[in-house]
């Protein structure tokens, strides 16, 4: 088992009820394989930086979580199969991204807890936090 | 007329004593570079969104290949450009 971390961004022309049954079915597919989902966290609508398929925004969503290394071909070949997928990425977490990572979640939710939903501002204040 | 030729400046030169440039990676203990905060990252590319080198940035080379990872990443994911003008 490894930790892997994967990033997609779904087409903004989505409504949010079709928006979430595609990030359900992605879910669904981490827990078919019995893969462990460390963390989730949906960034919402934000700008992208160029244009993808002739789209400004996309729908940006993250998932945390550990699974055997067989199991991230399929996961490639389900997001390229899916259209409403724009964008993707998968990787392998070393030992110093899980434990930032760790940290990353331990921030959110204290933030969380504090002040609900503010989720772009606390990535940024974690990284002031880690320049110190 | 040899002594005119001789540049005298009212002001002492400031020679400029370089500083000392050093990773700020390893100064601060930073041990894994978030490619998801491009602000951050932005700190390590030009105006047109290039990547630094090593000799302007200071970074030691073990930190310059992950900064280099993670801006491709965040240029993968759209959160920074990979071309542009005036980004900053």
């Amino acid at each position: 088992m490894n930790h892997y971390e994967t990033v997609f961004i779904l087409t903004p022309v989505l409504s949010d009820d079709q928006m979430k049954e595609t990030v359900e079915k992605f879910k669904g597919i981490l827990a078919e394989n019995d893969c462990k989902l460390v963390n989730e966290e949906l960034w919402g609508l934000r700008k992208l930086a160029y244009p993808i398929q002739k789209k400004s925004t996309g729908f940006y969503c993250l998932f945390e979580f550990e699974a055997d290394p067989s199991f991230i071909k399929k996961l490639d070949i389900a997001f390229r199969r899916d259209e409403r997928v724009i964008r993707f990425l998968n990787f392998r977490l070393d030992k110093y991204a899980v434990e930032y990572a760790e940290k990353r979640r331990r921030l959110r939710a204290e933030k969380a807890s504090q002040t609900p939903a503010e989720p772009v501002a606390a990535t940024e204040e974690a990284v002031e936090v880690k320049e110190k | 007329m040899a002594a005119h030729g001789e540049i005298r400046y009212l002001t002492p030169l400031t020679v400029d004593t370089k500083k000392k440039k050093y990773c700020r990676f390893k100064r601060s203990g930073i041990k894994y570079i978030d490619y998801k905060d491009p602000e951050f990252l932005k700190k390590f590319l030009n105006e047109q969104g290039k990547i630094l080198p090593r000799r302007i940035t200071g970074t030691s080379l073990k930190f310059q290949r992950r900064v280099a990872q993670a801006v491709k990443r965040a240029r993968h994911l759209a959160l920074l450009p990979y071309v542009t003008d005036l980004m900053k």
